[in-house]
């Protein structure tokens, strides 16, 4: 997903999206104040989610966050300290990890090194006491799905990590769960084979209905992949909504600094409630959560940011990237402050040393208060 | 308060995954069924010893069989024997093995199963033949070698007793080696400008300095144990292991001898002990030894 | 890596390289061929010798008469259980350490005791059993004293049984030390990937972790039976060996030859042995090769 141009104009917000009906295999899961602690450490504070049928969530964080945490729980390869888990209706908190019927892909290692591809992928049917045959067909039929229908006799150290990845897939999905776990599974993998199979998997997804999890600290993939993105810091979910609404929307100064990059700017709320800053006057993302007078920062996004070159302009650029279809500058404001923005390539040339004004080019802007920590800005959706 | 900057969405770039090590927090049963069962195996019969040696000849308590090690000359001549033939081994067999462990692990991967099977060899040869077949070429070698050669344990016990620790030398080292980064630290230190001796000296050997004492305080305890081969070989002035069933045998004093048997142990167990600390302050990357 | 840097680099100067390298093998493979291998060739060649001419008579006597077939089959016997004995109760062991913290304080205890014991096959190991089971043992006297029976009548340290437990001590140390990295390898994602599929443990064990695990047990087990087999300190130290076992036999041969000039049977005898250590090395390389492959 590249970043937007600001040129275009600015969508309205997005909703996050109705329950799908299950016209696949998929389940529902909830979270209910799950909470997890490792001695001192608390890995979760008390997490609410629901997860709808057939949906694929991301759980999006720094290591640490506890999102790897919140996988495993539901996974049922560790208990919560308090709170409940269901899935389909169906508390599973107590319920062990191998009667729970989801499948999971792990980051890597994950293949039993003693058998064979195809026996990797019947593995789960032989523990459900399919009869061989019929297993080791089903086998060659995921397979095929995940592009490696000629491999079957091949050992796993004999293929490359993309390829151990797809069989772990097709392992994963050959006992036809109603959940599906991912746990950072293409963060191994090269760059290509990353992308490629990234869309894969989404495929796969949404072609057979499932509900999946899927945990990773890469925010492109989660924005590329999900219905909803969750972003966690620190045992806490910051916000869970569409990846469109988590970038531009963002519900905590973390998700705003987490998720792409972030300009902070001084402003101020004028008498009419809107944000004054840079010279502008934009309505915030949540009204009237300040009273006017206030002093604010402004939370802006380097491609919400437009410079035009004037030789009395407050701004300096003082550093230029070009990164092929986009360029991305630094400018500093004659009170010191230095200003991230991005914006095509194709546009006039933007030379170092020039002088230039800046512009907000967004519709709505979110704010903080200035000085405050990182307090929450707006009530989660 | 500036702009805060962080890289736009492109991934950041993700070391390898790190091997997990499973934690479960509970202890089985069997588990420590196992444990206790070993430790009751282990700790029994040394502590029977201990109690045995501290029975002396006259059928009371008293460190007698203790003070006897000092006291006795044979006794103490063949500890400081043993003691010579035991430093001098270890320096030797640490100055081959660890030259080609680093050789093998850097320039010849492949070697690796030769160096396996050659050091599994020693465990697995009866040093009783090894001995016979010495005794023959004693026979057969002209009277100089003999002399000079077969007729001094230092010079006839020394060779064979390296090549004894053999395979816990190369365990210690190659454990050690594989614990650090060989291929990098090597680079690094010959790019800086030293040269292989000094990268060795300077650099290799200090980072694996746990796993070459360990080998060297294993190769000590393996030098005070030994008789098969010392028993074929050496019949003028007795080794410490030698003197141990001497005194069990002929003398009829075994008090002293499961006294001797008990001050080896307790020797190395307090060098490795005094080595985990080592391992320890130093980040205690390899906790293990052998 | 220094030596793969210049890849396009005039061919002398990569020839001139690759001999230096296996000339950095020379000290430690000529050490070895020297004060390993002369010692073997001259037990070998002896064998085949008889008054100086080459002979496979040594080898008739040794394999037809019952006096040193008796010893082999004992020899192979005693070797069989202490051998396959600790290898179990190692591998119970070395999975019971590896269970629990990497750092951790019994994992170092237990380490450093495996190195201990593990190479600590000889007198002091033979003497600190004699002061526990022995005649005059602790053991011993406890039950003679306090249980009225009398342990001595029925068991005799020196005897192959006794002399058998005592081979424990080492053995299990020894398969401690060739497991451990083995169970270390053992990636926890393959017990989560099995569970999450629907096995139980019991499962997991005998569809993955034991198939994993048998080519290094069956090494480490090969390994331990060589070390039995060659085993004689403990026999020397105790008793000065009057066990009924080849490396006796042996050492009866070599110490009495003024009498029946016995030597080139006891060559030939110590030939037997290694023959018996070639084959248990074979299988060890046989297995090591499978082991190798599956996990890199």
């Amino acid at each position: 997903m590249t970043t937007q141009s600001s040129s275009h104009p600015v969508d309205a917000q997005l909703a996050a999206p109705a329950p799908l009906t299950p016209a696949g295999s998929g389940v529902g899961v909830e979270f209910k104040g799950v909470q997890r602690h490792f001695g001192a450490v608390t890995a979760l504070q008390g997490l609410d989610l629901q997860i709808h049928a057939g949906e694929l969530v991301a759980l999006l964080g720094p290591s640490g966050c506890g999102k790897t945490t919140a996988l495993r729980l539901l996974a049922g390869f560790d208990r919560p300290d308090a709170g409940a888990i269901t899935v389909g209706g169906r508390d599973v908190t107590k319920v062990p990890a191998h009667k729970r019927d989801m499948g999971m892909v792990f980051q890597a290692y994950s293949l039993f090194p003693n058998m064979s591809v195809r026996q990797n992928v019947a593995f789960g049917l032989r523990m459900r006491g399919r009869a061989k045959a019929d297993r080791l067909t089903r086998a060659d039929e995921l397979l095929e799905m995940v592009g490696l229908g000629d491999a079957g006799d091949r050992y796993p150290y004999q293929l490359s990590g993309g390829q151990q990845q797809r069989v772990a897939i097709a392992r994963a999905l050959a006992i036809e769960p109603t959940v599906l776990l991912l746990d950072e599974p293409l963060s191994a993998l090269d760059a290509r084979v990353r992308h490629q199979l990234r869309g894969e998997i989404r495929q796969v997804q949404q072609r057979l209905g499932i509900t999946a999890l899927f945990v990773t600290h890469d925010q492109s993939e989660a924005l590329s992949l999900a219905d909803r993105v969750g972003v966690m810091s620190s045992g806490r979910l910051e916000q869970i909504d569409t990846p469109e609404n988590v970038y531009r929307y963002p519900a905590t100064a973390f998700v705003a600094e987490f998720v792409g990059a972030m300009n902070r700017v001084g402003g101020r709320i004028g008498d009419d409630g809107q944000v004054v800053v840079l010279g502008q006057r934009i309505p915030p993302t949540t009204p009237d959560a300040y009273a006017p007078g206030t002093a604010v920062e402004a939370l802006l996004r380097p491609e919400a940011l437009q410079v035009t070159l004037d030789s009395g302009g407050p701004g300096e650029i003082i550093e230029r990237t070009f990164l092929g279809s986009s360029v991305r500058l630094r400018v500093s404001l004659e009170d010191g402050h230095e200003l991230l923005v991005e914006g095509p390539s194709h546009g006039a040339v933007l030379p170092l040393g020039a002088r230039v004004t800046l512009r907000v080019v967004a519709d709505r802007v979110a704010v903080t208060e200035r000085g405050a920590p990182a307090p929450a800005i707006s009530p989660q959706l | 308060m500036s702009a805060i900057e962080f890289e736009a969405i492109a991934p950041r770039r993700v070391a390898p995954p790190q091997p997990r090590t499973a934690a479960r927090p509970r202890p089985r049963a069997w588990r420590v069924l196992i444990l206790v069962s070993m430790a009751v195996f282990y700790v029994l019969p040394l502590v029977c010893a201990v109690k045995f040696s501290l029975i002396n000849q006259k059928g009371t308590y008293g460190p007698q069989n203790y003070t006897a090690i000092v006291n006795n000359g044979a006794l103490s001549d063949a500890l400081i024997l043993s003691l010579e033939i035991a430093a001098i081994t270890a320096a030797v067999a640490v100055l081959l093995v660890f030259p080609t462990t680093v050789l093998v692990r850097l320039k010849l991967p492949k070697l690796t199963v030769v160096m396996e099977a050659v050091t599994i060899l020693p465990i697995v040869v009866p040093p009783i033949v090894i001995a016979a077949g010495l005794l023959q070429m004693k026979e057969t070698a002209p009277l100089w070698v003999v002399n000079t050669f077969f007729n001094h344990p230092l010079t006839i016990l020394t060779p064979l007793y390296v090549v004894l620790a053999m395979p816990l030398m190369y365990r210690a080292i190659d454990t050690g080696l594989r614990a650090i980064d060989l291929h990098t630290l090597v680079d690094a230190s010959r790019s800086l400008g030293a040269g292989w001796p000094t990268t060795l000296w300077r650099v290799v050997l200090p980072n694996v300095q746990t796993a070459v004492l360990g080998g060297m305080f294993l190769t000590i305890a393996l030098c005070l144990g030994e008789v098969v081969i010392a028993n074929q070989l050496d019949q003028s002035n007795l080794t410490f292991p030698l003197e141990m069933i001497q005194f069990a045998s002929q003398d009829n004093a075994p008090g002293i001898s499961v006294a001797m048997a008990l001050v080896a142990l307790l020797f190395t167990f307090l060098l490795l002990f005094m080595l985990s600390f080592l391992a320890r302050r130093r980040g205690g990357r390899t906790a293990r030894v052998v | 890596m220094s030596a793969a840097t210049s890849p396009a680099a005039p061919r002398r100067r990569g020839a001139r390289r690759i001999p230096l390298t296996w000339l950095g093998m020379l000290p430690f493979l000529l050490y070895m061929l020297v004060f390993l291998g002369a010692p073997l060739y001259v037990v070998v060649h002896g064998a085949l010798t008889a008054n100086g001419h080459f002979t496979l008579s040594n080898f008739s006597a040794i394999l037809t008469q019952a006096q040193y077939l008796i010893p082999l089959k004992n020899s192979v016997i005693l070797s069989l259980w202490t051998s396959l004995g600790p290898a179990i109760l190692g591998l119970a062991l070395a999975a019971a350490v590896v269970a629990g913290p990497r750092d951790g304080v019994l994992r170092r205890v237990v380490s450093s005791a495996s190195g201990v014991f593990a190479y600590f096959a000889g007198a002091p190991l033979a003497f600190v059993w004699f002061a526990s089971l022995g005649t005059l043992g602790v053991i011993t006297v406890f039950f003679k004293t306090t249980l009225g029976y009398d342990l001595a009548k029925h068991f005799d340290i020196s005897s192959q049984l006794g002399v058998g437990i005592c081979y424990f001590y080492f053995q299990i140390p020894l398969m401690v030390i060739f497991m451990t990295p083995a169970l270390e390898g053992l990636k926890p994602e393959w017990e989560e990937a099995a569970r999450n599929l629907g096995a139980t443990r019991r499962s997991y064990i005998r569809h993955v972790a034991a198939p994993v695990l048998a080519p290094s047990f069956i090494a480490a087990w090969l390994i331990l039976f060589g070390s039995a087999f060659s085993a004689f300190a403990t026999m020397l130290a105790l008793d000065g060996c009057t066990q009924v076992v080849v490396p006796c036999k042996i050492y009866f041969e070599m110490s009495n030859n003024v009498l029946t000039n016995s030597i080139p049977f006891g060559l030939a005898l110590g030939t037997e042995m290694i023959a018996v250590v070639g084959i248990v090395m074979i299988f060890y390389w046989w297995v090591q090769r499978r082991a190798g492959r599956w996990l890199r």
